[in-house]
């Protein structure tokens, strides 16, 4: 028992801290969580995120619930934002932090100082060399050459010590202390930044409120009042495609931006690769798709709705699909309908788009009486239609202008319109990320370029140079070969 | 011409381009394998250099035929479109294998690596033999995501320095085989003038060393451009990811080496490690992967 005692010293527990943060940041822990981050990082790229791909992840729920579940819980559908992947990058900053700063603080010491003294024994360093030359004035015409050089040197009795590379470890510590920055601006923008999204028709407008959008996200201590006050008018939106593969080459969206509200609005273009910008809030053109309009009567040829309705695209050449809800009439109406912007069709696959633009559109709508659910609580998708109380009656597909009696009322495919759907981005911690990945670059090349090395120069009876490279990088022996003719040359002189 | 003239013509490079580094990669080879010779009453073989200097001479020719030749494909395909020739993955294919014949010439003209040209060619064979005939789509404008100055920098940025970081891991394997030849008794005869261990484990390093900055700056200069094409400059997009896999791989590698010392063997294989996940990030991530980097069917 005693000898237990001896060899595990009652350390205490802020001895049992210092040890624990010894550990944490030491090179060796540092350079394992780097790595684990890397490994932690895979799963997500692998498995469906929620926050990317919602689809995607319920078809999981769907084909194995349990499964799913399992996975759920390991938070291998939400990898990112899950406990384990933020400690291991919390370990990796602390750790960073403990390694960086008191390595800043001795580096900021020894701005100024002189080089250590020089070795005992020249012979065992790196391109070591005798060079004949006057022992006498050696040491100065090194001194002189050296300090041409740039070299910071130290001059003892019979010897110099010089380095040169400083620089190194100045980029080095620029570097992680820019890591350490970005992850700030990370935090900030998480933290008290705010990201939104809302559909919009041609035509409407938007107030900046939280009851305009259709699904808003706040950081943690981001209150609803933050948001900024401007309005916006969709007034047009262009789609050009290429004829030949029906890609997208082009989309311009143009406003009236009111900032704040009430103030003279301005016209502003938004397009993909530039959004709207007000201080650190910016407006982005998402995504695009099509609202056909209609308009629904009853028996009586009472108007019971009329409108654009928003409509989700399916593929490429834009056919959308959507749920038109008419709960006035008893029964209730509703139709599943597609919009097809230019119609094509063949026997094996009906009615299908041919071309991303509107040139000759169909709205092929299948008709459903009953009751639309709207009432049973549960919130339920605009998109689509839950058929589970309702009973099909009828199936067509309308022309622009053309009209479909359904037997108890009417529905006329009027137009359509192009909507929009805008992101809504406030991030104030970008800049700081921004100037954290600028510092970080420079911190990298200049410590990654710039070579570190001492040059001893003794002399005793003979006059001894020799040098040490840090991590062997070449240049060294040049610059030992460059000194060594400066001193014989030096003996020249004086003769 | 016009931009179909321009296209077809840039196929017809390419084409080319497939006739001549055949040709490299068999006077490469030729140099390598019949430079051994049966000595006369000995059951010993002989490398004789000499012998077979025409052929590698040859074999460099080619190279520097086809990097130039490889670069009017480009260029071509690019004017055909009017942008720059990196939109789709063809497009990224052909000037990766630009890239990476460039990488090989600088490294000969620096280094005298020309053994180096042996697995060069035939990768970058294979790179534009599949480009031409799986990845190849019809030279088009941009969607309009495209759209965007970052397309030139961030793209040609991952371009040149996956082009290094492929160098960097064929030295890194040379060395490891080397090092297997040399364990087990010495070096065959046709790989006397492969460098040394030790000068292959420097090269290895250096190449990492010197681009390690610039995959550093592609990775953020797809943030900034991410920032205003998506609205968020970083949202682990799996092609996202694993450029973070590959950026953390390659420091790690960095470090190993800098700080701990990691020399030779270790050091090649975490060399290779990393330049996997960057080939993975190509290949899968493109084909298979979703994500907000898939455009255009590849």
């Amino acid at each position: 028992m005693s000898e237990t005692k001896a060899t595990v010293p009652d350390i205490g527990i802020i001895g049992l801290l210092r040890w624990a943060w010894r550990q944490l940041t030491s090179m060796r822990t540092a350079l394992i969580l780097l790595m684990l981050l890397g490994v932690a990082a895979i799963p997500g790229s692998l498995f469906p995120q929620r926050n990317q791909n919602p689809q995607r992840v319920d078809a999981y729920f769907t084909s194995d619930p349990t499964l799913a579940k399992w996975m759920d819980r390991l938070h291998l559908f939400n990898v990112y934002a899950s406990p384990w992947f933020s400690a291991i990058y919390l370990l990796l900053f602390i750790s960073l932090i403990g390694c960086v700063l008191p390595r800043t603080f001795h580096h900021l010491a020894a701005i100024g100082k002189k080089p250590p003294l020089t070795p005992r024994n020249l012979d065992r360093m790196e391109g070591y060399r005798v060079v004949a030359t006057d022992s006498s004035l050696a040491l100065e015409s090194a001194a002189k050459w050296l300090k041409r050089h740039r070299f910071r040197i130290r001059i003892a009795e019979n010897s110099i010590s010089a380095e040169k590379g400083y620089g190194r470890e100045t980029g080095n510590l620029l570097f992680h202390l820019s890591l350490i920055l970005i992850l700030v601006g990370v935090a900030l923008g998480s933290l008290f930044g705010m990201k939104g999204e809302a559909i919009l028709n041609v035509g409407d407008r938007f107030i900046n409120t939280p009851t305009s959008y259709d699904n808003i996200n706040y950081g943690k201590f981001q209150g609803q009042g933050s948001l900024i006050p401007f309005s916006l008018t969709v007034t047009n939106f262009v789609a050009t495609y290429d004829p030949v593969t029906s890609q997208p080459s082009n989309y311009v969206l143009t406003t009236q931006i009111a900032n704040p509200v009430g103030s003279t609005p301005k016209t502003v273009v938004i397009k993909v690769n530039k959004p709207w910008t007000s201080g650190s809030t910016k407006v982005y053109l998402q995504a695009n798709g099509y609202s056909p309009i209609v308009t629904v009567r009853d028996k009586s040829g009472h108007i019971t709705f009329q409108g654009p309705v928003i409509f989700l695209p399916q593929d490429s050449n834009l056919s959308s699909l959507g749920a038109i809800k008419i709960p006035d009439m008893t029964p209730q109406i509703g139709f599943i309908a597609s919009f097809i912007p230019t119609a094509g069709s063949s026997a094996k696959r009906g009615i299908f788009s041919t071309y991303p633009e509107v040139l000759d559109p169909r709205l092929v709508l299948s008709a459903w009486q009953g009751n639309l659910g709207l009432d049973s609580g549960n919130p339920q998708s605009v998109y689509s239609l839950d058929t589970s109380k309702m009973a099909k009656i009828g199936l067509k597909a309308l022309t622009l202008g053309s009209t479909y009696d359904f037997g108890v009322g009417s529905i006329t495919f009027d137009g359509w319109r192009a909507w929009v759907n805008l992101q809504i981005v406030d991030d104030p911690g970008k800049l700081y990320a921004l100037y954290g990945a600028i510092f970080a670059i420079l911190g990298l090349l200049i410590s990654l370029f710039t070579r570190q090395r001492r040059i001893w120069v003794k002399v005793g009876s003979d006059v001894e140079i020799a040098g040490l490279a840090k991590n062997g990088i070449p240049g060294l022996e040049e610059e030992l070969v460059a000194l060594a003719r400066a001193l014989e040359e030096s003996k020249g002189g004086a003769a | 011409m016009t931009s179909t003239n321009l296209a077809y013509f840039s196929n017809g490079a390419i084409y080319a381009c497939l006739v001549i580094f055949t040709i490299a990669f068999f006077a490469h080879t030729y140099e390598v394998s019949w430079s051994v010779k049966n000595v006369a009453g000995h059951d010993r073989t002989e490398f004789d250099l000499n012998k077979t200097a025409r052929a590698g001479r040859l074999g460099t020719a080619m190279m520097v035929l086809g990097f130039i030749i490889l670069g009017i494909a480009d260029l071509t395909r690019g004017l055909s479109a009017h942008r720059v020739p990196w939109g789709n993955m063809y497009e990224f294919s052909i000037t990766g294998a630009f890239m990476l014949t460039g990488a090989f010439l600088f490294a000969y003209v620096k280094y005298k690596v020309r053994w180096l040209g042996l697995p060069v060619s035939i990768s970058v064979l294979l790179t534009l033999g599949t480009a031409i005939t799986v990845l190849y789509r019809p030279s088009a404008p941009l969607v309009p995501a495209l759209k965007s100055p970052w397309l030139a920098i961030h793209v040609l940025a991952a371009i040149i320095s996956g082009g290094v970081f492929l160098v960097a891991n064929l030295v890194a394997a040379t060395y490891l085989l080397m090092e297997r030849y040399e364990k087990r008794g010495g070096r065959p005869q046709w790989a006397e003038k492969i460098p040394s261990l030790e000068n292959l484990d420097q090269l290895s390093y250096r190449l990492v060393a010197f681009v390690f900055p610039l995959w550093t700056f592609a990775v953020i200069a797809g943030a900034i451009w991410a920032e205003s094409a998506w609205g968020k400059y970083w949202s682990w997009d799996p092609k996202e990811t694993w450029a973070f896999i590959t950026w953390v791989a390659y420091a790690a590698y960095l470090h190993a080496r800098v700080t701990v010392g990691w020399r030779g063997r270790r050091a090649a294989w975490l060399c290779i490690f990393a330049g996997s996940t960057f080939l993975f990030n190509y290949i899968w991530v493109n084909i298979w992967g979703t994500g907000l980097h898939t455009y255009s069917g590849l």
